[in-house]
């Protein structure tokens, strides 16, 4: 029995073999996205994971000191004292064709634990001999080298671990170490670390640099664009499996008649399904690496640029990777299919044959799912009014989309119905009904693509939004025309000596780490100079912000720490180290920085840290060139320490743009999915509507009409769609920028509106509703006699 | 009496080789203005096949079909779509209203499309075929009887010069059936429309002017 109603089942699929093409296609490729953006994922987390375990799996706290660097006399000391202490020296440097960081140890006192213990304990003599380590793509970045270096996957990459005497040499810092790693674990009875070394200051664990931390909103963004991808990919999939039902209706009726029971013909329905959800899923999973591997050096470009995680640019497999995509699309398929195994659990085995009269119980069905909406909607307000983080924000998104997804063929339902009421012509008359009879065989992938398009406008107004306003800013904030950043404290003091007479102005950059408001940050000093007066873009400031920053009486902070920490200039207070309480003078906007910022009076800030060496100048010339070639003769420079301004500026347009190349990817392959979506839903649909439009080619239309009134059909509905779509798109831009942004990123752009990019999505999605909709209208059109004329011999 | 339909040696085969089926074999009709015919024939025969060449919806291989004066052999695609929308009438076994359109639009459909709508005259047939009252409702709503009789309206609505109906009471009960058909002869009549009907029913044949049966690919006149 069983064998024979499969069989029976299946042979739906033998006879329609395109059907079962576009239900696979779209199941693969909503797996293709799920899976490509969690492989993304995976792979940078993996990369974090390394980054931390370099050095005693993230769980060691620091010594540093604010001058930046410690002198090693300082480490003997505090060793002779009993603290379990081990020196590192870091600092980037270029070596061979690229530039890395040099991470110097000293393997005998490192920290137990650390992936670097179990790299160098087998070969510590090499070691200290000058053997180093590097991941096996750092070295091909390198190419030819001096250094005696060995690949391995433990060391993040663009780093190259080494021990602590030759990575001194190397960076110029002999003498020095950059900072003291604890062991987690200290013998009793120490002298207390505030009594040894009372300028050193104690950085826990958790204020490093936490890159799984720092990238989580970049990797939900990523997560959130998947999940929406595969949500589209699952409607197609709902509507292949809810169309074959309908087509099946009569197959089901015939097999419980024979004596099927139901029982068993939902299992082999469901196994069918799982069937299919198994081969769409190998498929998906194939494309989804293929898909992650392409777009893999982009997102590891991205996290280096942004946050300096070192991401490598080639994927590795992970069985567990695979396994979790298997599972969400055999999840999917099951949550996709269900509406039709409940239908089938609840049709009586003597129900009618024909088709469900779709007009009543398909608008049945959408008033009930304008109640969803409805309901929906008021959870996206109330999530609005008093929600706060990003999963919250999210959450908001889903519900708003959702909303609007749902409510749409009422409203489409509400134009055509407009459309019919306003038609004078019968076949006018009968296109406007028609139309909205079927909109619920098509309502699905009308809502795939509203989702497409939607999204394609929300993101693409987010993108374009601070694209404009980064550009704006960069302008900006990039006002110097030359910046140098010395390698050592004293090439910076021969710099400042130097660059007085050959630079018009001379601007340095001091910084220390220091927490804000609890948050890790950063302190700048400000030189008061006109170029800051007159060009520093400030969000919100109090009245003489700047005479007020040179005279030390405040602060001025950047939107993420503002927004996070909610302190408004004029009434807020920062608490600064030595410093206490300082009035907040003003927020200026930092994008691209992840962490906290505040910035001082340069007078105050020597004043206070007299120690901080200079970490860069920035330089006011109008001969910019030519001051960079004086510097390169006086100081021999390599050309990575001197940046002129259209190369800063051209480096944070290509971080930016690779920041959002993975997204415009996503977009293109959702709308695509969508047009997929529409396409099957048109085929399959042509089918089925044989029967409908035979009788009015009988009546006198002819089939070019007919194929030529299914393709305006198809284009009323997408533009219908396209139209609905605007509002939902800018909505979600809003929450993109007003909700998402601010949670994600900590700063909030405004809204900008952007017609022609609308108008070339309106263009595209024309072109792929016109892909789709073609091919069924030019075989209604080449339908010969004999095809239509079969409609009434089945009457027999 | 000028002539509503007139076959001259129509031949018709399906498929080709020893598998060849030749359902009309230099078939001869004449289908005189106002005057009605029934088309009887087993099972299979060609009868349908007949009727759709003569709405020219299927092709033939050879012969002559003259509708209302037009030589259909001659006409092409959007020609034969004319001539279905303006001349011919037709009533099929399923109705095959327009799902979509609520009763009074499917009744004065095809009348609007061949550009003779008159409201009074649908109102007038919506009364005398006893749906006026359901004017409102979507042929899903109604039942088979009263499709049939929305669909015969739609098909005099147009004042069609010939109705070609198939089996247009196959569905109906007999009492039902008698009557639509007396109702369709009578509207035919007054309007002057030549009826050609396709029938298994002798009892029904025998109510039209005149009978031809099909058989073997041959029309033949019963005796």
């Amino acid at each position: 029995m069983t064998r024979a109603a499969l069989q029976a089942l299946l042979s739906h699929w033998v006879r329609s073999p395109f059907q079962l093409a576009m239900l696979l296609a779209g199941l693969a490729l909503a797996t293709a996205l799920w899976s490509g953006v969690q492989a993304l994922n995976t792979e940078a987390r993996t990369a974090y994971a390394t980054a931390e375990s370099l050095l005693g799996g993230g769980n060691a706290a620091r010594l540093t000191a604010p001058a930046g660097q410690i002198p090693e006399s300082e480490f003997a000391r505090l060793r002779r004292a009993g603290w379990d202490v081990s020196p590192v020296v870091e600092g980037r440097m270029a070596m061979g064709q690229t530039r890395v960081t040099v991470l110097g140890i000293e393997p005998l006192t490192a920290p137990a634990g650390g992936t670097s213990e179990e790299l160098v304990a087998p070969d510590v003599t090499d070691f200290l001999a000058g053997l180093g380590f590097a991941h096996p793509q750092t070295l091909d970045e390198i190419g030819p080298r001096a250094l005696d270096l060995r690949p391995s996957q433990a060391v993040p990459v663009g780093t190259v671990l080494m021990d602590i005497a030759q990575a001194q040499a190397l960076l110029d810092k002999v003498g020095f170490i950059t900072h003291l790693t604890l062991a987690p674990v200290q013998r009793d009875g120490l002298t207390p670390l505030a009594t040894l070394a009372p300028d050193l200051r104690l950085t826990p664990p958790e204020d490093g640099a936490d890159l799984a931390g720092l990238t989580d909103s970049f990797h939900l963004n990523l997560t959130a664009f998947g999940l929406l991808a595969f949500a589209v990919g699952l409607f197609i999939v709902h509507s292949a499996v809810g169309l074959a039902f309908e087509q099946r209706r009569t197959m089901f009726r015939t097999l419980r008649a024979l004596g099927v029971p139901l029982r068993h013909l939902a299992l082999l329905l469901a196994a069918e399904l799982a069937l299919f959800a198994v081969l769409a899923g190998v498929a998906g999973l194939a494309l989804g690496y293929l898909m992650a591997a392409s777009l893999l050096p982009d997102v590891a470009a991205t996290l280096r640029g942004l946050y300096g995680a070192p991401v490598p640019g080639a994927l590795q497999f992970n069985p567990a990777w695979a396994a979790a995509g298997m599972a969400m699309t055999l999840a999917g398929t099951a949550l996709a299919g269900a509406q039709a195994l409940w239908q089938l659990w609840r049709l009586p085995v003597l129900a009618p044959a024909q088709p469900r009269a779709w007009a009543h119980a398909g608008m049945r069905s959408l008033r009930l799912q304008g109640g969803v909406a409805v309901v929906l909607a008021i959870t996206a307000v109330i999530l609005a009014q008093t929600g706060g983080g990003l999963v919250t924000g999210f959450a908001l998104l889903a519900a708003a989309l959702l909303a609007a997804a749902l409510i749409m063929p009422l409203v489409l339902a509400g134009a055509l119905a407009l459309g019919q009421a306003l038609a004078r012509g019968p076949v006018a008359q009968w296109f406007w009904a028609d139309s909205r009879q079927n909109l619920p065989r098509l309502s699905l992938a009308l809502m795939a693509l509203l989702l497409a398009l939607a999204t394609n406008i929300g993101v693409g107004t987010m993108v374009s939004s601070f694209r404009t306003t980064f550009i704006g800013w960069l302008d900006l904030r990039l006002v110097a025309e030359v910046t140098v950043t010395p390698r050592t404290p004293s090439e910076a003091s021969a710099l400042q000596d130097f660059l007085q007479d050959h630079a018009d102005a001379v601007l340095p950059t001091q910084r220390m780490d220091a927490r804000l408001a609890g948050q890790p940050g950063q302190i700048y000093a400000m030189k008061d100079h006109a170029t800051f007066r007159d060009s520093w873009p400030l969000l919100d400031a109090v009245p003489q912000v700047w005479d007020r920053l040179a005279a030390g009486e405040g602060v001025l902070i950047n939107e993420q720490l503002f927004r996070r920490a909610g302190l408004r200039p004029g009434t807020a207070m920062l608490d600064l180290p030595e410093l206490g309480g300082v009035p907040v003078l003003g927020v200026y906007p930092d994008y691209g920085n992840p962490r906290a910022q505040a910035i001082i009076g340069q007078d105050l800030f020597r004043a206070t840290w007299p120690e901080t060496p200079i970490s860069q100048f920035a330089l006011r010339s109008e001969t910019p060139q030519a001051l960079i070639a004086v510097i390169q003769d006086e100081f021999g420079l390599p050309s990575g320490q001197i940046t002129d301004q259209a190369q800063a500026k051209a480096l944070s347009m290509s971080i930016f743009e690779r920041t959002f190349m993975i997204t415009g990817a996503l977009n293109v392959l959702t709308l695509s999915i969508a047009g997929i979506a529409l396409f099957a839903a048109l085929v399959t649909l042509s089918g089925m509507r044989l029967v409908q439009l035979a009788p009015l080619w009988a009546l006198g239309l002819t089939t070019r009409r007919l194929a030529a009134l299914e393709l305006a059909r198809a284009l009323v509905l997408a533009g219908l769609t396209l139209l609905f779509a605007l509002p939902v798109g800018l909505m979600l831009a809003q929450i993109l920028l007003a909700v998402i942004n601010v949670q994600a990123f900590g700063w909030r752009l405004p809204l900008q509106l952007f017609p022609a990019d609308w108008a070339r999505l309106a263009l595209w999605a024309g072109l792929a509703v016109l892909a789709a909709a073609v091919p069924p209208a030019y075989r209604l059109w080449r339908y010969g006699p004999n095809q239509l004329l079969r409609v009434f011999a089945h009457e027999k | 009496m000028t002539s509503a339909l007139t076959i001259e040696r129509l031949c018709k085969t399906f498929g080709k080789g020893p598998d060849a089926v030749q359902v009309l074999d230099n078939a001869n009709l004449e289908v005189p203005q106002g005057q009605s015919l029934a088309l009887t024939g087993e099972s299979g025969s060609g009868k349908s096949t007949l009727l759709h060449i003569c709405a020219g919806l299927e092709p033939f291989d050879s012969g002559k079909v003259v509708l209302a004066g037009h030589d259909i052999a001659d006409a092409d695609d959007h020609a034969r779509a004319t001539l279905r929308r303006g001349t011919v009438g037709l009533v099929f076994q399923q109705f095959n209203l327009v799902p979509s359109l609520s009763v009074a639009a499917n009744l004065s459909f095809q009348a609007r499309l061949s550009g003779r709508h008159d409201p009074d005259f649908v109102a007038e047939l919506a009364q005398r075929l006893g749906i006026a009252q359901l004017m409102s409702r979507y042929p899903e709503q109604l039942s088979g009887g009263q499709q049939q009789r929305v669909a015969i309206g739609r098909c005099l609505a147009a004042r069609p010069r010939l109705v070609l109906a198939d089996e247009p009471t196959g569905n109906l009960d007999e009492a039902t059936g008698d009557a639509v058909l007396d109702l369709m002869m009578e509207l035919a009549a007054q309007a002057g429309t030549a009826l050609l009907l396709v029938t298994h029913s002798t009892r029904l044949a025998s109510r039209c002017n005149a009978r031809v049966h099909l058989r073997a690919g041959k029309l033949q006149v019963p005796v």
